[in-house]
């Protein structure tokens, strides 16, 4: 008998919505999970293997620490995450303020993801977390959002590099509304089943595994649903190399440094430079969110 | 007493080397090692060009002509780490793989300048001995004026590679137009008198 592969029989775009759709189901049960999400696929790299806690937690960009990739883990240490609460307004019914306690006792899920870096190189990170659009349902969403903005707090006591005007603070950052409520957006609490590092964007920070690193902001006080596009840190600050997408696409470079190759953090010294897969790698679970977008217009 | 001054700072010159081959054996190369390597030698070429710039205003201050006899050396250092460099990239990173290299000296406005600033260094380096000086006779004082255009170049390089100013470019930066006004200045200032 002839076998049928299920994307045989179904039409392609039901398909993927529909694996989308099992994969979001996954989520709930983590061990199941980790199966599900893409995590890095066979066909990403065969360097599955995580990056070590060490640089996982040393080499870091936090511009709210300074500028050099060993400031924040140096100077985030005394940082205070305590008291702490996170808004979540806008376009909502009702707004809210959430503890912190509050927000950590969604169950987190180790979710293996790889970060790109938009300066060429990646890392693959074991972080504990929940789908954003957990925390999202937590409010009545009124129709008229498009966008979710996130706002990291602005505390120049502590956060050193606040004092300067490196880019425009606090750090905003932002993501279309589809993009916040995709399953793969997620909420960070930890890493390698630890309490979040103050470094990595403790207490609380999203991270999108196809986008850029820079648009998973680190520290989170304010969620904002909003009407419009936000004018997010980066984007402002050059809007010619930062697009408000920033997805990952070794097609698009950025204008000064190429994005078609990365290279791994933690690989010794002679090991190559591998290639830049779209959407970091995630192209199945996200592509049908760009879906007619011209993306080398929206970078 | 002076004629150790020059071996001393040859070999204060070789730090750079020192420290990498320490991080190197020791494994303290960090995440990135490649791109320590890199970034390390760049930036050694820049106080290398700058440390070559401040001699004659240092003459000038001091009054005193010692300065001047370091200058070559320093300059050539400078060539050195920028070879190292560009090597490093060239090799460590790219592999010489020169398909995307062509395509980021054409494209990446940061790689071209920073490239050419490294072709600039080759005539100086060539024509840095007595011997040329001689040879090239008025023509080796406005060959070697390249060296501000170089500096320039360098200092853009490092710019446009940053993801933003703050702090170590804009401190070359600072440093750089200093050095520079000390030319302008002093030349008005002997037009003057």
């Amino acid at each position: 008998m002839k076998k049928f592969k299920h994307s045989e029989i179904t039409p392609e775009k039901i398909y993927h919505t529909r694996r989308s759709f099992i994969k979001s189901m996954g989520y709930g049960l983590s061990a199941l999970s980790l199966s599900s999400v893409p995590i890095i696929n066979a066909k990403a790299s065969n360097l599955n293997e995580p990056t070590s806690y060490q640089d996982i937690t040393t080499y870091n960009n936090y511009y709210e620490f300074g500028t050099g990739k060993s400031d924040p883990h140096r100077r985030a240490k005394n940082f205070t995450t305590r008291p702490w609460s996170v808004k979540i307004e806008g376009e909502v019914e009702k707004s809210l303020e959430l503890p912190i306690e509050e927000v950590l006792a969604i169950k987190s899920e180790e979710r293996i993801l790889k970060l790109r870096c938009v300066e060429g190189w990646s890392m693959v990170i074991p972080w504990l977390g929940f789908s954003l659009s957990e925390l999202l349902n937590k409010v009545e969403i009124k129709p008229s959002a498009k966008f979710v903005e996130f706002e990291t707090v602005y505390n120049p006591e502590e956060m050193v590099g606040q004092r300067y005007p490196v880019l425009n603070w606090p750090y905003i950052e932002g993501l279309r509304l589809d993009e916040a409520m995709h399953p793969l957006t997620t909420v960070v609490t930890g890493l390698y089943g630890k309490t979040l590092p103050n470094q990595n964007g403790a207490p609380l920070r999203i991270f999108i595994p196809w986008k850029y690193g820079f648009k998973s902001a680190k520290a989170i006080v304010k969620i904002k649903l909003t009407k419009n596009m936000p004018n997010t840190a980066w984007k402002n600050a050059s809007p010619r190399e930062y697009g408000f997408y920033s997805n990952v696409n070794p097609e698009v470079d950025h204008p000064r440094w190429s994005q078609a190759t990365e290279r791994v953090i933690g690989e010794s010294i002679l090991a190559p430079r591998i290639k830049t897969l779209m959407f970091n790698g995630y192209g199945d679970e996200v592509a049908h969110l760009y879906s007619g977008m011209d993306l080398k217009k929206n970078y | 007493m002076k004629n150790y001054f020059k071996p001393a700072v040859f070999l204060l010159s070789l730090w750079p080397i020192f420290i990498i081959t320490y991080q190197l054996f020791y494994n303290k190369l960090g995440p990135e090692p490649v791109d320590r390597i890199i970034n390390h030698f760049g930036e050694w070429t820049l106080v290398f060009i700058l440390l070559t710039l401040s001699m004659t205003p240092l003459r000038k201050i001091t009054k005193s002509l010692e300065w001047i006899k370091f200058r070559r050396m320093l300059g050539l250092f400078a060539f050195f780490y920028a070879s190292i460099h560009m090597l490093s990239y060239v090799g460590l990173d790219y592999r010489f793989d020169f398909k995307p290299l062509i395509n980021d000296v054409l494209k990446k406005k940061f790689v071209f300048i920073g490239f050419s600033a490294w072709l600039l260094l080759i005539p100086l380096a060539i024509t840095s001995s007595d011997r040329m000086a001689r040879l090239l006779k008025q023509n080796w004082k406005k060959l070697h004026k390249l060296v501000y255009v170089i500096s320039i170049f360098g200092v853009l390089h490092f710019i446009w590679l940053s993801k933003t100013i703050f702090f170590k470019p804009l401190i070359f930066l600072i440093i750089l137009i200093i050095l520079l006004l000390f030319r302008i200045n002093f030349s008005k200032l002997s037009s003057k008198i």
